[in-house]
Order: structure tokens, then sequence, then C-alpha cells
């Protein structure tokens, strides 16, 4: 009986793709809720507070009730407000920030398509999320809507350009768009483009906060300037949508981060073999993550929290039992790597957000467009330079000559 | 074809479809919408708005969002330049510096006249 509806599935490419879908949609809407609750703890924890702890054990039930509120709010249009669109803004902030992860390789084996253009496929269709916020400030009708939506459109374009540029870096190390064939490169060569493309690396980085709208480039949603932005005049279910892309967006960009320059999926030192007892990580860190939930648990004096810890910790380590399998073991290797980098990436985001006071206007500007865009076209033509001065094939390469 | 891009067009349609069948089932659920004056006025932090938003707005928008096309196109040139790079060789390698060349000069240029000054 499964057998056989294991059989279909296979037969039928397009139904694995869709279980694929459904399983990438619904870890992406966990992922984002709870990254939410992650940043208000970590945030929290770097102020010396303790942050969300009302909901739930150690507030873990907080996202859930901050959605099933905002779903339960009356839906507000603004007088004034063009309604169609203010209506539509918050769908294609989302549509935008989800249709990307379609290409992201999360392992070797687990993506949902492979297209051959696929860098390009994601600088375009992301770049589309700049419509819902621009429309979103115009159709509202309100100043402060207004000057959000254009601060936010004016920032994006200009950590674009930056963005565009340092990525070509990488394009002309690995000569692929395909984001698995990117990271299958990284492979063969041993080194992850991190270290061949340091500069375009922190160029993209940079440009991802700044692309992201977040701290120190947050100018768009200044609380003390803007009130809260492009979205001021949302509420309720819309201004959920509005959050979700923004905080999908700071996966998405981790992603395209890990892919592009940290190897993806690849865990560290890939191909010394010396280092394979590493692919024993993913076990051994669930054990860990249940060590440090017992210890939790025993410092509550709520009985029904410490049920709740004491059998989170025994569910963590039956799933390390069973991906300690050595088939399963093999299967969650690449995302199990994949997911480690991108967490460091996000912890990141909000480590940047506990750190880094705010950038005025004027000074976002100027390092977007005088200091990013002339660092990234030198480190553009450098790259081109040496690799052409490296490659051993070509006839007239004056190293050969050189060397003569 | 249909096996790469199939899946993408299902994520798009469901990636659409959630959050505006979301917001109609809620519809059943969810208080109704019972509009009063000051409910839907725009929010200025209490202040009654006086004027229309979509006025007008500086005029550092406008040439940030026209330097964008010109350095956005030409970055797109770019990619396919980086792909075919090892089969392009020494050629390809010159007409991009000339590309390159000719767009620095523009960027200094625009740098010089101020376009890149904010306020």
């Amino acid at each position: 009986m499964l057998e056989n509806a294991f059989n279909v599935v296979m037969a039928h490419p397009l139904l694995l793709a869709v279980i694929k879908i459904l399983i990438v949609f619904a870890v992406l809407s966990g992922i984002v809720a709870y990254l939410v609750y992650m940043e208000r703890k970590v945030l929290a924890f770097m102020q010396a507070r303790l942050g969300p702890m009302r909901v739930g054990p150690w507030g873990l039930l907080q996202p859930i009730a901050d959605g099933l509120k905002l779903l339960l709010k009356e839906d507000i249009i603004p007088a004034g407000a063009d309604k169609f669109v203010f209506l539509l803004a918050p769908a294609i902030s989302v549509l935008a920030a989800f249709t990307v992860f379609a290409v992201i390789p999360f392992a070797g084996n687990f993506y949902i398509s492979d297209i051959n253009i696929g860098l390009l496929f994601i600088l375009g269709v992301s770049s589309l999320g700049i419509y819902g916020i621009i429309l979103g400030g115009w159709s509202s009708n309100s100043h402060y809507p207004l000057l959000g939506a254009l601060r936010s459109s004016a920032q994006l374009v200009s950590y674009e350009v930056a963005a565009g540029m340092a990525l070509v870096g990488v394009l002309l190390i690995s000569n692929s768009l395909s984001m698995v064939e990117i990271v299958n490169r990284q492979q063969q060569m041993g080194v992850w483009n991190v270290f061949l493309q340091p500069l375009a690396f922190v160029i993209y980085v940079i440009a991802a906060v700044a692309e992201t709208n977040r701290n120190p480039f947050d100018l768009p949603e200044a609380e003390s300037e803007l009130t809260a932005g492009f979205h001021t005049e949302y509420s309720g279910f819309r201004f959920a949508l509005y959050f979700m892309a923004e905080y999908t967006n700071m996966v998405l960009v981790s992603c395209i981060a890990v892919t592009l320059f940290l190897g993806g999926w690849l865990r560290p030192f890939s191909s010394v073999h010396a280092l394979d007892f590493l692919r024993w990580a993913p076990p051994v860190s669930l054990v860990g993550a249940a060590v440090f939930i017992l210890w939790l648990g025993l410092q509550s004096r709520v009985p029904l929290e410490r049920y709740f810890f004491v059998a989170l910790a025994l569910g963590c380590v039956a799933v390390g039992v069973i991906i300690s399998y050595p088939l399963i073991l093999n299967a969650v290797q690449g995302i199990f790597w994949f997911g480690v980098k991108v967490l460091a990436f996000l912890y990141a985001f909000i480590w940047y957000r506990a750190t880094f006071p705010r950038y005025r206007y004027d000074q976002l500007m100027n390092v977007g467009w005088r200091w990013m865009i002339p660092l990234a076209l030198a480190n553009l033509i450098v790259t081109a330079v040496v690799r052409y001065l490296l490659s051993a094939h070509t006839p007239a390469s004056p190293v050969a000559w050189l060397l003569r | 074809m249909l096996n790469e891009y199939g899946p993408i067009l299902i994520f798009m349609a469901i990636a659409a479809a959630f959050p505006l069948v979301t917001l109609w089932i809620m519809k059943f659920i969810r208080p109704k919408f019972n509009p009063t004056a000051e409910k839907v006025m725009p929010y200025e932090c209490g202040i009654t708005p006086e004027s229309d938003a979509r006025g007008r707005y500086t005029v550092r928008f406008y040439i940030i969002a026209i330097l964008f096309v010109v350095f956005d196109v030409e970055t797109i040139y770019l990619f396919p330049w980086a792909v075919q790079y090892q089969v392009l060789g020494l050629y390809g390698l010159v007409e991009m510096l000339v590309f390159l060349g000719v767009l620095i000069v523009g960027y200094i240029w625009i740098w010089k006249r101020g376009a890149l000054d904010w306020i």
C-alpha cells in the first residue's frame, strides 16, 4: 500500500514537486513565525532582559498567539485609500518573497527546481517585492507611508546595483547561473567562494541587510521619524503579511548568501576525509539540544512546564536516534549543514540590530553610491583580470609567457 | 522545460493563493469592518491631516531611479559575459574593460555633477 503510493509519486515528477512545495511552504512559514520569537529573545538577552515569557513555557507559543490575534482583527481601510491597490500590495510582497525559494537548493537531494538561469530568476523575482512596498505606501494616502515607501524603494535600488555587481564576481568563478551548479563547483574546487571573493561577500552582506530594511539601514521604518514607514496604515492580517514578507526576505538573503559564498549544503572541509566524523554532527547536536532543554526544564517550578520540557528533550533524543541510521544520516547531511549556516546568518542579522546605531539617510545613500559601487566594480575588474591570467589553457597567457 | 518551470509556477500559484484564501476565510470570523470618521482617518500622530498625501516630493528620488536603471541594465549585461568568460578569453576581457571604462567615466561625471549628493 505504502510502497504503491511511493511508486505513484515517483512516477509523476509534478506530484513529487507539489509535495516538496507544500513541505517547503509549511517549514518556511514555521521558520518565519519562530524567527520573530528568536529575534525578540536574542535581543532581550543582549539587553539583559528575558523577552516573551508569559505565553507558553519560555514564551514558546508567543508567535501563535500573535498570529491568531492579527487574524482576528478588523480589516481597516483608511479613507482616501486606493482600495484595490491597498488590498493587493501586501499579497505582492508575500508572493515575491516566497516564490524565490523555488530555485534555492536546500540540499544536493532536496530542491524544488534547478533552472539554468537560477540566479537571474532570483534577482528578478525578489526585486518584484518593491512593488508591494511602493504600492502599499502610495495607496494609503497618508504622509508617513508615502515617505517610507519612497525611502525604501530608493534604498533598495541603490543597494541592488552593488549586490548585482558583487554576484558577477562569483559568476566569473563558477561560470554558471544554476544554483546547484554553483555549489557543485565549490565542491570541485575544494574551497568556498567566500575565500576567493571576500570583498564580494562583504558587499553582498551589507547590501542584503539594506535590502531587507534591517538595522542599521532600517530608515524606511525609522519609528522616531516615520512611525512605521510604508505599512503605517495597515492593520490586522494585511500587516501580518508585510511582516511575513520582511522576515521571509531575511531568510531568503541568508539562503542566497549561503549558497553562493558559503558552500550551500556542503559541510566544512568537505574534501578532507580525515574530518568525515563531522557527519555525526546532526545527531550529536540534537542530543546537545536535549541536554540544554532538560536543564531549562529543571529550572522551572511549574510542573506542567517541567513535563513539557522533559517531553521535548526526549523527542529530540528520539529524532537523534532515528537519524543515526546510516541511510537517513546520509540523507540529512545537506539539510543540516545548510540549516546551520542559514541560522548563523539569521543570528547575525539580529546581532546587527542589537549592536549598530541607525544610519542617517544621506549617509546611507553615500555608502551605497560612493563606496559600495566603486568597490564592487574594482572587485569585478580585478577578478576578471586575475581569472584571465590564471586560466592555463589561454594560449597567449602572460603568466605562461613570464614563466617561459 | 515543464519539469523545470512547472514546479516554479505551482509554487507561485500557492504563494499567491495563500494570502488571498486566508483573508477570504477569515472574513467569516473576524469582526465586520465598521468605519468611523476617526478610525479611517490617516494616521499622523493625532493631528488631523490637512492635505492629500500624494503631493510633490524631492527630485532626488527621481535621480536615484534614473541612475539605477543605467547601472542595473549594465549589471545585467555582465551576467552572460561572466558565464561565458572562459570561452571568450582575451577578447571578452578587453571588450568588457572598454564597456566598464565607458561606465566609469559616466560614473565619475555624475559624481562631479553632484547627482550623488543627498541635499
